[in-house]
């Protein structure tokens, strides 16, 4: 290899006319021309041998067992990449916030996965079960909306590429497991996002009420500032396309962690079923 | 005398072609990604001189709806992009490489008389030592244009945990956009590269593969490796 370092004053090229161009052939059977015929077919080998590696990494790549979607080497890197950002995470980062009136009035809808089912409003109840065992418990708007109303304009990001800023507004997951302490085994709420319980579940599962779209969260992400849940864009209740009664937003994530028209939470140690995440997605697809 | 010249060290040659096929690959499934949300154009108001791409673009290379793979190989392929860059970047600190990349005082006007010559408005080229201006300007801002990716990249895949870095671009979707032009600013490189090797000819290209050169020195001078450094002009 000639990796060593080349001391640089004594071998530095002067400057001199390019030689391309010029007809440099070396006399036949010359001891050069050899020399220059050698180590061309070494090197062109060696090439050639390293596009074939090339080409073999490729078909390995491609041809190695499914895992959700996608080949596994694909998603161990991908899961890699999630738990590198998870240790680089920090609740203090907030994503940025616009002011409210730079929030688009009529807010695009993407996917209607979970939403095709008939619904009762009225009838509807947030259906959370404890991490520690025991009962589910049932909630209603009125109870999500006695937790202190938080208002938020950020953007939402698609993972197809395209963003929008939102106005949004509703409770902080956060509160809700402070106020309702389901989330830890012991029982003990949530005080400080900074130093949650220490047997906090680490990840999070929502569902719609028909089971058709479902996502997972980590805690961390869960309970960061900025998630929310929402009953509210543009100080309007949501609509049944947006999610009503009670959606998920969370500026940490794409949209497609954006779980609209929450049917059930619950609490995991390890990462729950995720829609995209089956068919081929980033599990993590965190910001 | 005609001699073999050492031109190419083993390390950036090979630091060159791991970066060929992996550049290729995030371009290619930076288009998977794209497709998704394909809205950039050149034009202004309601006058568009060129779409971002056109029908018949994607169904020639079979682009769509491919992007949960375009973003699975982009995350993977970015370590390789990064890593041997990285590699790239430290090796010609080290070795000395970077004397004949870095542009100097006389490269831009160097330059002026290499894109003269090329279109043949001028007879002479101007002497290189390893590249000429043009070269050393083209393959400096390459490198830079990889940082860049490498930043506006992080930007868009981290855009709250990176948030200074994606308000200092401006924000999230203009890091977007950024990433995207310097896209177009590789494939732009990459034919101005092509052309330029093929002009050069065969002892240019295969310098890249060999490291060696073939070249007329005079007789008096060993090498011109070996040649004592000529001072530069201070004016």
């Amino acid at each position: 290899m000639a990796l060593e370092p080349t001391s640089a004053p004594e071998k530095v090229i002067p400057p001199h006319p390019s030689p391309d161009g010029e007809s440099l052939t070396l006399p036949p059977d010359s001891a050069l021309a050899q020399e220059a015929t050698r180590r061309t077919r070494r090197s062109f080998i060696g090439l050639g041998l390293a596009g074939v590696a090339g080409v073999l990494g490729w078909r390995y790549l491609l041809n190695a067992p499914d895992a959700d979607g996608t080949p596994a080497p694909f998603r161990r890197v991908l899961d890699a990449n999630g738990r590198l950002s998870a240790a680089y995470f920090r609740e203090t980062r907030l994503a940025p916030e616009f002011a409210k009136s730079q929030g688009v009035r009529q807010v695009r809808t993407n996917g209607s996965a979970g939403l095709q089912s008939d619904i009762d409003l009225a009838a509807w109840r947030l259906v959370v079960q404890p991490y520690g065992g025991g009962k589910a418990q049932e909630f209603t708007l009125a109870d999500i909306k006695a937790l202190p109303r938080v208002e938020m304009t950020t953007e939402l990001k698609c993972i197809e590429g395209w963003s929008i800023k939102v106005n949004w507004a509703g409770a902080r997951f956060a509160d809700f497991l402070a106020k309702y302490p389901l989330a830890s085994r012991s029982g003990q709420p949530i005080k400080d996002i900074a130093s949650p319980p220490a047997d906090l579940a680490p990840y999070v599962s929502l569902v719609t009420p028909d089971e058709e779209y479902y996502v997972g969260l980590d805690m961390h992400s869960a309970i960061h500032p900025q998630t929310l849940l929402c009953y509210e864009i543009n100080d309007q209740p949501l609509t049944l396309a947006h999610g009503a009664p009670l959606r998920l937003v969370t500026p940490l994530k794409y949209g497609i962690k954006h779980l609209k028209r929450i049917g059930t939470i619950a609490f995991a140690d390890t990462r729950p079923a995720d829609y995209w995440a089956e068919m081929g997605y980033d599990w993590d697809a965190g910001h | 005398m005609k001699k073999l010249v050492e031109k190419h060290p083993l390390a950036i040659r090979w630091f060159h072609w791991v970066n060929f096929p992996v550049l290729m690959l995030m371009i290619w499934s930076g288009l998977w990604i794209y497709w998704a949300n394909d809205i950039y154009r050149i034009g202004w108001g309601n006058t568009t001189l060129y779409n971002f791409f056109p029908q018949s673009f994607y169904d020639a290379v079979h682009l769509d709806h491919k992007l949960a793979q375009g973003m699975a190989w982009h995350f993977l392929l970015m370590w390789v992009f990064f890593i041997n860059g990285l590699l790239y970047v430290g090796y010609t600190l080290v070795s000395g490489e970077w004397r004949y990349l870095l542009p100097n005082r006389h490269s831009f006007r160097e330059a002026g008389q290499v894109i003269l010559h090329d279109l043949g408005l001028r007879k002479t080229a101007p002497l290189v030592q390893k590249y000429n201006g043009a070269q050393r300007i083209a393959y400096t801002a390459v490198v830079l244009m990889g940082l860049g990716s490498l930043l506006t990249g992080l930007a868009i895949y981290k855009p709250v945990q990176f948030g200074w870095l994606a308000q200092g671009l401006g924000g999230y979707e203009a890091a977007r956009v950024q990433h995207f032009v310097l896209t177009i600013g590789y494939v732009l490189f990459f034919v101005v590269h092509v052309a330029q090797v093929g002009r050069a000819g065969w002892n240019n290209f295969r310098s890249m593969v060999a490291g060696f050169e073939i070249a007329d020195v005079p007789a008096s001078a060993a090498s011109p490796r070996l040649a004592p450094r000529e001072p530069e002009p201070r004016a």
